[in-house]
């Protein structure tokens, strides 16, 4: 099924949404990739230890580490695109901005996830305890397709570099995008899409 | 004697690398329509036509093809009576793909330490092949190698008794394996014989080769054609049966559905490049190089 989505997603559209849907996306999404992954995942962890006296869980929400400066973006509700661009030539608003394998994001996701990561878009297979984590935290996994990058860059509209310009492309981006086209691979029921079995 | 400025050389290895993110060669592009023509699959073919818009749009705009313009691969072959002047050709070569890299705004895609992980900022180093060969010209092929598929690429030590069953195995757990990751429809770049890097670097040569072609050691080998020579008497060994093992693999590597973006489909591979090597009496290597269907290379002769 073919579906216009005006981010943030919400309870209710997500849960409509099945996999093997494509949809259009138009709104804010952030860019991360592995560099920047593993310096908020870092972030958290060495939050979380030096607070373990006289922390509660479930007080560590996606605002309290954005206002904490231990994450460069407010993760609850967010969106990312696993995403390091080519940079933009005079003219353009990014270079080429296709996705990039998010498996090699496993590792930091589901972290991401429990403190309200809503939804991923980049490409490839997810291992299962990022799969339960979607499912536990009603999120969602969108592909996109991979080596389309000039395609997908002329639905970026706005792009910013908001956090961690030293890691080049792999800094944290504020994107607005319209209409980007995805497929749902994982939905918030933690069904996965597999080939030959639409 | 033949003499090349190397400065020849960073100047071509610029351009090169800018027109290699830029556009694919006819028999690629040739591929992609084929396959766009022949996907039956709805989510497939989606991609499929994602697929000819976007490079489409990468050679009007002039944006590239992949975000990842790669890791810069460039494989040089020098006539034994070149001798070059105006410094060192390593240094050359890294030159011109700093350049490319930076005023074709490519991205960077090299950390300088496989643990530090310290971006380089003008994607140098290349990852250079050097090869002695006749005469005096100067062969430059560049080719950008994206990750995503590289890193699903293998290196199989085959017992000999495995043989051409064991091959075919192999490739076909590879791309098993590599399914949505490596962002078929792939190319296959597969390299059999030698030793372990050997096999490995004749799977990365495959892959820039004509899409689906067979290649065997003796085609560019005089030695059984020397009567006087150490064969002299023998018969150079046949290697048509290549081709029938090229398309064996075609054949099974698109039944296994995995379709364009994985998304499924008939078309998992654009094509089965072979390379072979002579090997030991104990040893059947067999290494697959994956790319994805942007297959990238852009060779020219100085």
């Amino acid at each position: 099924m073919i579906r216009h989505i005006r981010l943030p997603f919400t309870k209710e559209t997500l849960a409509q949404i099945k996999c093997g849907d494509i949809l259009y996306l138009t709104g804010t999404v952030y860019t991360a990739r592995d560099a920047a992954h593993k310096r908020m995942y870092d972030a958290i962890c060495e939050y979380r230890d030096s607070h373990k006296d006289d922390l509660f869980e479930e007080t560590l929400t996606g605002k309290k580490l954005l206002e904490e400066g231990v994450l460069p973006i407010d993760i609850e509700g967010a969106v990312l695109y696993y995403l390091g661009p080519t940079p933009a030539a005079p003219g353009q608003v990014i270079g080429s901005a296709g996705p990039t394998t998010s498996g090699r994001m496993d590792k930091y996701t589901p972290t991401l996830l429990d403190l309200g990561l809503t939804g991923m878009i980049g490409k490839g297979r997810r291992t299962e305890e990022v799969r339960a984590s979607i499912e536990r935290d009603g999120a969602i996994y969108m592909g996109a397709t991979g080596g389309a990058g000039a395609l997908l860059s002329k639905c970026i509209k706005e792009c910013e570099t908001v956090a961690y310009e030293d890691l080049g492309t792999e800094a944290v981006r504020k994107l607005y995008v319209e209409d980007f086209p995805v497929t749902v691979l994982i939905d918030s029921e933690g069904k996965v899409y597999e080939y030959g079995k639409e | 004697m033949r003499t090349i400025d190397v400065n020849m050389i960073a100047d071509a290895i610029a351009e090169m690398c800018v027109q290699a993110n830029l556009s694919l060669t006819p028999d690629m592009l040739a591929a992609i329509g084929g396959a766009a023509k022949s996907e039956t699959s709805e989510l497939g073919a989606n991609i499929m036509g994602q697929l000819q818009e976007n490079l489409k749009i990468a050679g009007e705009e002039r944006i590239p093809i992949c975000q990842d313009t790669g890791m810069a691969v460039v494989f040089v072959r020098v006539g034994q009576d070149v001798h070059f002047e105006g410094g060192s050709l390593k240094n050359a070569i890294n030159r011109g793909v700093r350049r490319g890299y930076t005023d074709g705004y490519l991205r960077k895609s090299v950390v300088s330490d496989p643990l530090l992980r310290e971006n380089t900022d003008d994607n140098t180093p290349a990852i250079i092949h050097y090869e002695i060969t006749d005469g005096d010209k100067v062969e430059l092929t560049v080719a950008p190698k994206g990750f995503g598929s590289e890193n699903m690429s293998r290196v199989f030590m085959l017992k000999p008794a495995e043989g051409i069953d064991g091959v075919k195995n192999a490739v076909i757990t590879a791309v098993k394996d590599a399914g949505a990751n490596a962002c078929p429809p792939m190319v296959v770049g597969v390299g059999i014989g030698g030793d372990f890097e050997k096999c490995a670097l004749l799977a990365k040569k495959a892959l820039t080769n004509g899409l689906n072609s067979v290649h065997s050691y003796y085609e560019d080998s005089d030695e059984f054609k020397d009567t006087t020579g150490a064969k002299a008497g023998r018969k150079q060994p046949d290697a048509g049966y290549l081709e029938e093992l090229r398309k064996d693999l075609f054949s099974a590597l698109n039944a296994l559905g995995i379709g364009p973006g994985g998304m499924g489909g008939k078309n998992t591979v654009l094509g089965v490049n072979i390379e072979t090597y002579p090997t030991h009496i104990a040893g059947l290597p067999v290494a697959i190089n994956i790319c994805c269907h942007v297959n990238r290379h852009v060779r020219r002769v100085l």
